[in-house]
């Protein structure tokens, strides 16, 4: 009988593999990651707290990572949220994606799935109207899976 | 089967047999001993409302030996707690004496003696005599009783029947609720049929539909018992497609989502819940941390863990409730609720002595009924041990052992991997090994036995990555089972270190010589979450392992080092 490493591993998440199989893959250092924050805050070191990060504690397939994010705000005309952008910081390249928003939005609530190619933080900063900027991050875990029970 | 005069007879027997060589102050309580149904049973009735909680009974229907672990380590702030504490510390912990049915039923200590006189736990039979007489005596409005999940998988029929035999069974105690996990590995399709046809509730609140995003389950319930509004939220175990085949149920995603348990409280107390229970898969330090961080929960029945506890762990006002495993044990919660809420409380961890406990007569002969088809296969004896053949702990135990000779042997491999499962049943020294054993130790609907290379990097990202979802510091991130089982290979494991740091002296046993990161080895293993993993079913290969190698004994595996 012939199997493949990958199919015999016990890979639960398909981004591991590409840890565990192309070393030679590159990934970003933690200075891309604090240059981004950097380049979307205007070199303002953002606060805790405001904006929350929802994601699993470990992810149950790492190619397709359930990611939201909401910022407590009025989001009136006066005090509203222009823009979060989401971050990780152990992928090859930490940019995921940018959400912006008006005082039309309603509620700066949004959601999408993002590709982790191993254990690592995923970072919302989010940057309301009068220019303060917030920061959340979370640990999501991308394990090998199995043996459990 | 003992009568309970035989029982008494029977222990003292055996004490005066081990007569001068054991501790005289033991023996003699053991002598000393003479249990009655109504013994195990007693507890200060109180209040109006009682939880009766089983989980994680892994299709056992039988009575049957379990050993509890020796060693159970605890990390991070957990260190040193219960259920943490193990053996001897077990027994001062609990002011337990050495040699009595408690020391017995609920620690490893001098298990194969104390099991030879205390004989068998459990047996749906007498699990169903102490339900009725709890229902008789508090009357049944006044009752719920809760199922943990790990309900339908772990034994040969219930794997062939996917898990209708234990659905039979448990109809027929008339649970009021049920959560899962093993339950899921019979794929959606089974899930979802059985689920459409059961007579009461199978709840999980962190069941989400894959698509969607959205709530796929019924996630809690507001049952009107013992005059109050009781809501029971249902938890399935969170990590269930990481630890299970995810390929098996697609469309559902789990997680712990904590913020949905504590809205599912605001819900319940909004509707009036005077009593509000988590019934609970998330293994007992995920829920400690859960209830430390969510308020409003009285009761958790926690599971998934196999943790069995003679009295409720207290987090911020909530009691943690761990009722073993097995069927060797029924929880009995009284609660005495007042002004709208509970105002005391009154447990008893009922261990079910399968020589004491009266079996119920229309239960053993609904058990007969289901096994008949099988009886023949069952009783089949395959071989015999010489040795306790055992499997709960966190590293190898003695059927893990015997697991993993017969991979490497009939698989022809240099290094076999075998899942630290906290299910399998023991076996005592000279007992026969027969069929229906050997599939308690591996009955599932994924046993396929591989055989393939992997560098010495893997192996170790492997420990590494098995070992942080056991030792993580924080419990959100720790899956329950045990550490993986290797055979053919030894190695050093420092818990509290952090991940890719708690490995080392990885050995090849039958050479001496170190594992070479950049070296292939042929490894063997079971239980692969993958689909479509290819070899024969587990079962087979140790069937055939004992068929030429009948007589077991294996002594306690020595390879695993633990450091630190």
């Amino acid at each position: 009988m012939i199997i493949t490493r990958r199919q015999m591993f016990g890979l639960t998440a398909g981004a591991a593999a590409v840890l565990a199989f192309n070393p030679q893959l590159s990934f970003a250092a933690p200075d891309e990651t604090e240059a981004a924050i950097k380049a979307f805050t205007g070199g303002a070191t953002p606060t805790e707290g405001t904006v929350s990060l929802d994601t699993p504690e470990i992810a149950e397939n790492g190619n397709t990572v359930p990611v939201g994010v909401s910022v407590d705000s009025p989001m009136t005309a006066d005090n509203f949220v222009e823009s979060v952008l989401i971050l990780a910081d152990g992928n090859p390249n930490p940019a995921v994606a940018t959400f912006h928003f008006t005082a039309m939005s309603g509620a700066a609530d949004a959601k999408t799935r993002i590709r982790l190619a191993k254990t690592q933080n995923v970072i919302a900063v989010a940057k309301m109207n009068d220019g303060s900027t917030f920061i959340d991050r979370k640990e999501v875990k991308v394990t090998i899976g199995g043996c459990g029970g | 089967m003992f009568s309970r005069r035989e029982f008494l007879m029977a222990a003292t027997a055996t004490s005066a047999l081990l007569g001068s060589g054991m501790a005289g102050s033991w023996s003699r309580l053991m002598a000393q001993q003479s249990l009655t149904e109504d013994q195990l049973l007693a507890i200060e009735p109180t209040g109006q409302l009682t939880l009766i909680h089983i989980t994680d009974i892994h299709a056992q229907l039988k009575p049957l030996y379990f050993r509890e672990p020796s060693i159970n380590l605890g990390i991070g702030d957990v260190n040193g707690k219960p259920p943490h504490v193990t053996g001897a510390d077990f027994l001062k912990l609990y002011n337990i004496q050495p040699g009595t049915p408690d020391a017995y039923a609920l620690t490893s200590e001098d298990f194969v003696s104390l099991a030879r006189t205390y004989g068998k736990m459990g047996g749906m039979d007498r699990v169903a005599t102490v339900i009725k007489r709890i229902r008789a005596e508090r009357g049944a409005d006044n009752c719920l009783l809760l199922d943990g999940g790990d309900t339908w998988q772990g034994s040969y029929t219930s794997n062939v029947t996917r898990g209708e035999d234990m659905i039979t069974v448990m109809n027929a105690l008339e649970p009021d609720a049920m959560t899962g996990h093993w339950e899921f590995t019979y794929g959606t399709d089974r899930v979802q049929e059985v689920i459409d046809n059961l007579p009461f509730s199978f709840l999980g609140s962190n069941i989400y539909d894959n698509e969607w995003d959205e709530p796929a389950f019924e996630a809690w319930k507001m049952f009107e018992r013992g005059g109050a509004k009781v809501a029971v939220i249902g938890q399935a175990f969170p990590y269930t497609p990481i630890a299970n085949p995810r390929w098996m149920i697609p469309g559902w995603s789990f997680g712990i989502r904590e913020e949905d348990i504590a809205k599912h409280v605001a819900e319940a107390r909004d509707e009036g819940a005077e009593v509000v229970v988590l019934l609970s898969h998330n293994g007992f330090d995920v829920d400690r941390k859960l209830a430390s961080r969510v308020d409003g929960i009285d009761v958790v029945l926690t599971g998934h863990t196999h943790d069995a506890l003679p009295e409720p762990v207290i987090v911020n006002d909530t009691l943690v409730i761990a009722s073993g495993s097995n069927g060797k044990f029924v929880s009995r919660v009284d609660l005495d609720i007042r002004d709208g809420k509970v105002a005391g409380y009154a447990y008893r961890l009922i261990p079910i002595f399968s020589d004491v406990i009266s079996p119920d007569a229309d239960m053993a002969s609904l058990i007969d009924e289901v096994r008949a088809p099988y009886e023949a296969d069952l009783a089949r004896v395959l071989g015999k041990t010489e040795n306790l053949l055992y499997r709960r702990g966190n590293f190898n135990g003695t059927f893990d052992d015997l697991i993993c000779q017969a991979l490497l042997e009939e698989r022809d491999a240099q290094i076999a991997l075998s899942p630290g499962f906290r299910w399998g049943t023991s076996l005592l020294p000279g007992q026969d090994i027969t069929f229906e054993d050997l599939h308690n130790a591996c009955a599932m609907t994924y046993p396929a036995a591989y055989r393939s290379t992997m560098t010495g990097q893997m192996l170790k990202d492997i420990l590494e990555d098995v070992g942080d979802n056991l030792f993580n510091k924080d419990p959100y991130y720790q899956q329950g089972g045990d550490m993986v089982r290797v055979g053919g290979m030894g190695y050093t494991i420092d818990p509290d270190k952090d991940i890719g740091e708690r490995i080392s002296g990885m050995t090849l046993l039958a050479t001496g010589e170190a594992i070479d990161p950049a070296k292939d080895y042929v490894v063997t293993g079971w239980a692969s979450v993958n689909e479509a993993t290819e070899g024969p079913p587990i079962d087979e290969v140790v069937e055939s392992y004992l068929l030429k190698n009948p007589v077991v004994k294996l002594p306690d595996n020595q390879s695993v080092k633990l450091a630190g």
